[in-house]
């Protein structure tokens, strides 16, 4: 299956690779990099691109490219959901998944790979795994190995990959129980130009951290399951019990996982919480342009609107803005035209606008189109599809755990046409 | 290198603080500093004793590695470290051995010895990595090491080292594919795994072994159905896809009427008349075909059991479930992955770009499935350029007349868009919709037109190529658009967009009569300065005005064509010429002139706009190939549903049938336990051994049974035993509390059918078996040589009274018949007795006796050995000797010697050698002694006492002990006369090397099932002429080596045993005799060394 994977940053040097079968030879990251010159830009490079003799699928995360090379037929999602996971796992290790870490923990990342893979078939992709067989480098473990001589290779057998529940370590041991669930809920919304929604639709995910000791059995039951149309679990939940009691029962993973994620399509109403006044207009005749937004509250139940940050990709022919906030700061970048204005908390009683100037190079004529604006925000303790969790109870273990649940509304791919 | 010393000791002084030296890079320094000192210092670090130091190196060289710096030149300094005891060393070193072993095969040899221990270590993690390892070293050297290390793990109790035994045979395969015919065995085994953790990974051997042996499949249908869902996400991806193929192959299509029905409905929305008649016909001719269609169950299971694993968070598993719903589901039951897929939109762009793909060519077939999404395939500013324009083509499949209007308003936002290659999409995307959809054709034609006035000269041009596709279905109405593209000639650059233009107005000239002799006036002046493609519609332009109006053009048009005649590029010298001799009448041109007119000026079929995801969904959905639209390497074709059903019952799973014994009942309910099920993986080597004469038994009637059944079955109550204590199963409960009682039980109730032929007081002697293998075993025990377990100790106990008991029975009815099992033996045994030449003292004649009866009376005389094989004396073959000295190397004295056969007196691990030494000369040779032994580590040797004296012409005849520790290597050792030394070496057939032992027939199939896998070596041979009787066969057998015969219920079968003389490991030997002069060679043993040149030298043998 896979057969090698290359590193590549965004300089274009392959600074890891590694084969897990017989090696391929570097050169054949040349038809990338073709594929590369050709797309203007990093996220257009084709997922996929045949070469001769391989095909080469990759992946652009943190302004890394993980290049699979593969020689035969296999599904490219299978290609590509594993690089990602590589990802994921790399980030779970490191905290960030950058080239200067990569390169700093080059060792245990390569231990890593190799246990994630054996000739090309993913073999253990489960974090807790992982990190049974290899240890996370921390500070404290890398003072202690160069004190004590020990390994970052876990000395006792990885058990986990043997019991039927390969999620969760054995002998987890805590002294303060705790269980903590995260609703968060992302809006992406398309609003046209006269303020009308034309898309909108919500992804929703629970997010938990379960520091329990034991093998706990938890059943987390939703007070409007109904919502819940169209949910993909983590492994560890059993499917026939939510398909027969809407109930979700599993044995958590140890530490940080994803329970679920859930998405509200389009076919559903859905509230959008702000709105955005806009007048942006560029003249035929003169070199300048005027620009206005506001932003303002609207249908968020009683909670208040925090961390609104606005984008705004402006067009090539703008040469600078001129513009006074009523709150936060902004910047434009004159090189990348891209306009940031950080709003901060929305006061309804005070709208945030942002007004002013756009001057244009002289002699071109007006852009054909009004910049889209992005926009984020957030909204605590408030899950906006209505979801909420009814109760959540432990099996299998005597302690009292601690529990706590946490409700966020997001914006996702907010956009707002002009 | 004389600066290397100090070097390292300055590192080594320090290493102890960790210095930062360490840290940087070795390979970057190393510009200036020649080959062969590169990497000294990691050489010194690897050599030293020091983990933390030896760890160091490795990390720096794994770091090279990683960075893809050539780290060869190391292999011999990290080799050594292989069975290294810090466990981070020892991977690091696995790491590096895989990926160098290639190219150092000669020394990546040293290490196979280590993961040949770890095959054999008691941790099932332990067995597992070392296959691992030792299957990632591609050297072809290793390769039979290989098949037999998946052999024996593919029947390993553990499911995780079976697991990896299942990806070790891609491995191998890829190493050798000539192995494909046993690594598909081991397959089919694998493919028989109830466990989860197998399932996956086997089957992707399976694809990427045997894809075509669909066969194999059958059988495990419904079990791999009925796991998927507890299948690890990866395995998941591979075992459906390989499913979908399958079901493609053995149910029928599920909508063979009603997708025909819809297929030409839909059609008619693009307006291909010729399709739509083919249709009808295929349609009609399904009809009268048609048949109640009833879905296969096993059809049913498939789909039911995958449609929960479109919840899966595994985008891949998603997208295998999508496309195994999109090839087998019934039309109305497809809809459900349409919301799966849409929320894979959310994930990643790369996903997304791999889903559209798919949800593109779905669309085209199943429009309606994705209608209700389609908001969510609006495009948004931000997404990256091939995701937008994905989304277009979407968005364009799943336009209809109803929607469409909305659609159309999006694309005007999509138009204004800042990327401008994404804007051309979308212009091309309102062709199409204008081209499919008749009610909105001039909608969409009017908004192009207003496109033309863009100052995005890309946009214009793309505008135009879309025009003019458009007007070429309805041209006569659209005169007017015609000039208005006429005039953008003056300002538009972009050569297709002129080329188009410059068509337009040729093919139309008529209804533009003014304009068009124009256009031609200003191409003309400026045909030097164009593009080779407006070059060329320039002249057919004017080819076309000159048929057309030629009172206007003659002049221009010959202009035009002595203008390209001298174009540079030859393709429009050739068009200018040809369209000269074509149009321009001369007395030459002949008749192709007249028709000129027709030939130019011909109605042309309109353009087909469609979408470039047509027919891909031939290619399975969510492959490779299918992305990239054409056929990747190893790509399995998705086969056509077949017209019959093939026979449904190929997928039933019987319930083996074990024996005819008498708890039968009891243990039928056994097997129906999944515990025992689990276990059946496990024990399949040990049936396979049984499984043969167990079948011969039963035919001969159920009353003979006894015998073998009762050691087939025996094994399995063992197994069972095992199982207990181990405790990895749960066992009955029942069970538990009857098994005080159930040693005893066992013992009876196999002897039940031989009972029926006893007489009580036989019954008697088989309690006193019975009382004896308890004795025996409690002796063993006090001599230490049960070194196994507890359970294991009770379980050989009640098994050895039971195959005992039954043995002894089997022996009291076969007393009638047994010379024709002991007849040809005690022929063996004499007639060899008169080849034995008299030099080595033959064995006493009590002992042959012995063996004889032994045979015959097995069950009652030799209970007590039957668990610890006895020693026997040799039985009788001629012996060879060779020659030690020669007469003319030993001055005179010459020295032979043979192998006795006998123990040797004093050490029973010591091989007796008998030496014959006679003087030649004609002086009395003194002292004759050995001296100065050099033996090779473990090798030890016996010296004969010193002869003081040897006449001449006398011989001397004396035996020395040689340990050669069980290897053929030589013993040296000097022999002394008086005056001089003489180097002489002594080496071992390997058949020398062992002893015979005797025992029972169970034993031995016991003994053997325990020695299979890795230690089992078979190989086929063809008997010689002479070489078929039962009694040369057995001459030849012993002749090549030190064996006992063993006992044997079927005649065409022998079997022989023996135990190393050294380590004392069993050597077991089975030749089987098939038709005609076709055998075949069984050795099991531990030793697969001595077991491998044993089968040569046997062989050998038997071909002489």
């Amino acid at each position: 299956m896979i057969h090698s994977l290359f590193l590549i940053n965004a300089s274009g040097d392959i600074f890891l690779e590694k084969h897990w079968k017989s090696v391929v030879s570097r050169s054949v990251c040349d038809y990338f990099f073709e594929a590369q010159e050709r797309a203007s830009e990093a996220e257009n490079v084709p997922p996929v691109i045949p070469t001769p003799h391989h095909y080469l699928l990759s992946v652009y995360r943190h302004k890394i490219f993980f290049v699979a090379v593969i020689q035969s037929e296999v599904p490219p999602l299978f290609v590509i959901e594993f690089l990602h996971r590589v990802v994921d796992t790399f980030q779970d290790y490191f905290g960030v998944c950058s080239e200067v870490m990569i390169k700093d923990n080059v060792v245990v990342v390569y231990e890593v790979l190799e246990e994630m893979l054996d000739n090309g078939f993913p073999l253990a992709t489960e974090s807790n795994i992982l990190k049974e067989l290899i240890k996370p480098p921390t500070i404290l473990r890398t003072v202690v190995n160069t004190i004590t001589g020990s390994t970052n290779v876990g000395d006792q057998l990885p058990t986990g990959q043997l019991s039927v529940v390969p999620w969760r370590r054995t002998g987890v041991k805590y002294t303060n129980n705790e269980a903590y669930f995260d609703v968060i809920e992302e809006i992406d919304a398309i609003i046209d130009k006269s303020g009308s929604t034309i898309t909108a639709e919500i992804q929703g995910v629970v997010d938990a951290c379960v520091k329990l000791t034991g093998m706990p059995d938890l059943t987390l039951s939703f007070m409007n399951p109904r919502l819940l149309d169209d949910v993909s679990f983590h492994p560890c939940v059993r499917f026939k019990r939510w398909e027969s009691e809407r109930i979700l029962s599993f044995i958590p993973p140890d530490g940080n996982f994803r329970l679920l994620s859930y998405h509200v399509s389009a076919q559903n109403l859905v509230a959008i919480p702000v709105y955005v006044k806009h007048n942006i207009s560029f003249r035929d005749s003169s070199s300048l342009g005027r620009f206005e937004i506001t932003v303002g509250p609207k249908q968020t139940m009683g909670k208040t609107v925090e961390g609104v940050m606005v984008t705004s990709q402006m067009p090539k022919g703008v040469l600078n803005m001129t513009l006074t906030p009523s709150q936060g700061t902004h910047i434009f970048d004159p090189v990348t035209k891209l306009l940031s204005w950080d709003v901060g908390k929305i006061n309804p009683q005070k709208l945030p606008s942002l007004k002013g100037s756009v001057s244009l190079q002289a002699g071109t004529s007006k852009p054909d189109e009004n910049p889209t604006i992005n926009l984020q925000f957030k909204i605590q303790q408030l899950a906006i599809s209505g979801l909420k969790v009814n109760r959540l109870d432990m099996y299998g273990e005597k302690y009292k755990p601690f529990k706590g649940i946490k409700y966020m509304t997001k914006a996702g791919k907010f956009q707002v046409r002009t | 290198m004389a600066a290397s010393p100090a070097y390292g000791e300055e590192k080594g002084g320090s290493s102890s603080l960790g210095e930062p030296e360490y840290g940087h890079d070795p390979a970057s320094g190393g510009i200036f500093s020649s080959d062969y000192k590169r990497h000294d210092d990691l050489k010194e670090m690897l050599d030293s004793n020091k983990d933390s130091l030896k760890l160091e190196a490795m990390k720096r060289i794994v770091a090279m590695i990683a960075r893809g710096k050539n780290a060869s030149d190391l292999f011999p300094a990290v080799v050594k470290n292989v069975a290294c005891k810090n466990i981070e060393v020892k991977k690091l070193v696995y790491v590096y051995l895989v990926r160098y072993a290639e190219e150092q095969q000669d020394l990546a040899l040293l290490s196979i010895s280590t993961f040949q221990r770890g095959l054999k270590d008691p941790n099932q993690l332990i067995r597992a990595s070392a296959l691992r390892v030792l299957s990632s070293i591609r050297v072809p050297i290793i390769v039979p090491i290989m098949m037999l290390a998946i052999k024996e793990a593919a029947s390993d109790m553990s499911p995780y080292v079976r697991k990896t035994a299942a990806h070790a045979i891609p491995k191998l395969y890829s190493l050798d594919s000539d192995q494909k015919d046993q690594l598909i065995e081991v397959i089919e085994k694998l493919l028989a795994d109830k466990t989860t953790l197998v399932a996956g990974s086997v089957v992707m051997a399976f694809e990427e072994v045997c894809p075509e042996r669909i066969d194999l499949i059958h059988k495990n249908y419904r079990k791999l159905c009925n796991l998927l869902i507890d299948v690890e996400e990866w395995g998941q991806v591979v075992i459906i896809n390989m499913l979908t193929r399958y079901a493609r192959t053995q149910f029928l299509s599920p909508n063979q009427n009603e997708s025909l029905l819809e297929e030409s409905t839909e059609k008619a929305f693009y307006g291909s008349e010729e399709e739509d008649a083919k249709d009808t016909k295929a349609e009609a001719a399904s009809l009268a075909k048609r048949k109640p269609y009833v879905m296969d169950p096993d059809h049913r299971l498939l789909l039911r059991n995958t449609k929960p694993l479109l919840q899966s968070r595994n985008a891949a598993v998603v997208m295998a479930v999508a496309q195994l719903y999109f090839h087998l589901a019934p039309k109305a039951e497809v809809g459900v992955i349409a919301k799966a897929l849409v929320r894979l939109l959310r994930s990643h762009s790369e996903v997304q770009y791999v889903v559209l793909q798919n949800v593109a060519t779905m669309s085209i077939k199943r429009r309606g499935m994705f209608e209700p999404y389609l908001k969510s395939f609006y495009i948004r500013s931000t997404d990256p350029t091939q995701i937008k324009i994905l989304k277009l083509e979407v968005l364009t499949n799943l336009a209809n007349e109803t929607n469409i209007s909305t659609i159309l308003r999006e694309f005007q936002t999509y138009i204004r868009s800042m990327d401008k290659d994404f804007v051309a999409a979308t212009i091309q995307a309102i062709g199409r919709c204008a081209t499919n959809i008749g009610k909105v054709r001039d909608t969409c034609l009017n908004g192009l037109v207003q496109l033309l006035s863009n100052r995005d000269e890309l946009v214009v041009a793309e505008s135009v190529v879309v025009i003019k596709k458009l007007l070429q279905m309805q041209p006569a109405q659209h005169s007017e658009i015609i000039k208005h593209m006429a005039k953008l000639t003056d300002n538009i650059q972009v050569p297709m967009a002129r080329a188009s233009i410059l068509w337009l107005i040729g093919e139309y000239c008529e209804h533009v009569p003014k304009i068009a002799p124009d256009v031609l006036r200003k191409m003309a002046k400026s045909f030097t300065n164009e593009e080779d493609i407006v070059k060329l519609q320039v002249i057919n332009l004017a080819a076309k005005l000159y048929l057309t109006n030629s009172k206007q053009s003659k002049l221009l048009t010959q202009y035009v064509l002595n203008l390209a005649k001298y174009d540079q590029n030859y393709d429009i010298r050739d068009r200018a010429r040809f369209i000269r001799q074509l149009i321009v009448p001369t007395e030459k041109s002949g008749a192709l002139n007249k028709y000129a007119k027709k030939l130019f000026l011909a109605q042309k079929p309109a353009p087909i706009l469609e979408s470039s995801f047509k027919d891909r969904d031939h290619f399975q959905l969510g492959s490779l190939s299918h992305l990239l639209n054409a056929k990747a390497v190893g790509y399995q074709e998705l086969p056509d549903w077949p017209d019959e059903a093939p026979d449904p019952s190929v997928r039933n799973v019987e319930v083996p049938e074990w024996t005819k014994c008498t708890s039968r009942e009891k243990r039928k309910e056994k097997v129906e336990k999944p515990f025992y099920s689990d276990s059946e993986g496990e024990s399949g080597p040990t049936e396979s051994a049984d499984s043969e004469p167990e079948s011969v038994s039963e035919e001969s009637g159920s009353s003979s049974s006894s015998s073998s059944s009762s050691s087939g079955s025996e094994e399995e109550e063992e197994e069972e035993e095992e199982e207990e204590g181990s405790g990895e199963q749960s066992e009955d409960k029942e069970e538990e509390e009857k098994r005080p009682k159930r040693k005893e039980k066992e013992g009876s109730r196999k002897a039940d059918p031989g009972r029926l032929s006893l007489q009580p007081q036989e019954e008697e002697e088989e309690e006193e078996g019975a009382k004896k293998a308890r004795k025996k075993k409690a002796q063993q025990g006090r001599k230490g040589h049960a070194d196994t377990s507890s359970e294991e100790a009770s379980a050989s106990e009640s098994s050895s009274s039971g195959s005992d008991s039954g043995s002894e029975a089997e022996a009291k009815r076969r007393k009638a018949p047994p010379s024709s099992r002991a007849g040809p033996k005690e022929i063996s045994l004499l007639d060899l007795d008169d080849f034995t030449p008299p030099p080595p003292q033959p064995i006493p004649s009590s002992s042959i006796v012995s063996t004889s009866l032994v045979t015959d009376l097995e069950g009652l005389t030799l209970t007590d050995t039957s668990l610890a094989p006895a020693m026997l004396s040799p039985a009788f073959s001629t012996v060879r000797t060779y020659e030690l000295l020669h007469r003319m190397a030993g001055e005179g004295l010459s020295v032979e010697y043979c192998f006795s056969r006998r123990p040797f007196p004093g050490d029973p691990h010591m091989v007796a050698v008998q030496i014959q030494i006679s003087n030649n000369t004609d002086t009395e040779v003194k002292s004759l002694r050995v001296s100065e032994p050099k033996p090779l580590s473990g090798m030890r040797i016996q010296e004969f006492p010193e002869i003081e004296c040897l006449a001449p012409g006398d011989t001397a005849s004396v035996v020395m002990g040689i340990d050669f520790c069980d290897s053929t290597q030589a013993a040296n050792f000097q022999l002394c006369t008086h005056t001089r030394h003489f180097y002489v070496s002594i080496q071992p057939p390997v058949g020398e090397l062992m002893a015979p032992v005797f025992m029972s027939e169970n034993e031995f199939k016991k003994e053997q099932g325990k020695l299979a896998g890795m230690s089992e070596i078979t190989e086929k041979l063809t008997l010689p002429e002479k070489c078929r009787s039962d009694h040369a066969i057995v001459q030849q057998v012993t002749l090549a080596a030190n064996v006992g015969r063993v006992p044997c219920g079927a005649d065409n079968e022998y079997r022989f045993a023996a135990k190393t003389v050294t380590s004392g490991s069993l050597v077991l030997i089975t030749l089987e005799r098939r038709e005609g002069a076709a055998a075949q060679l069984t050795v099991n043993s531990e030793k697969m060394v001595i077991g491998t040149m044993l089968v040569k030298d046997i062989i050998q043998s038997l071909a002489q």
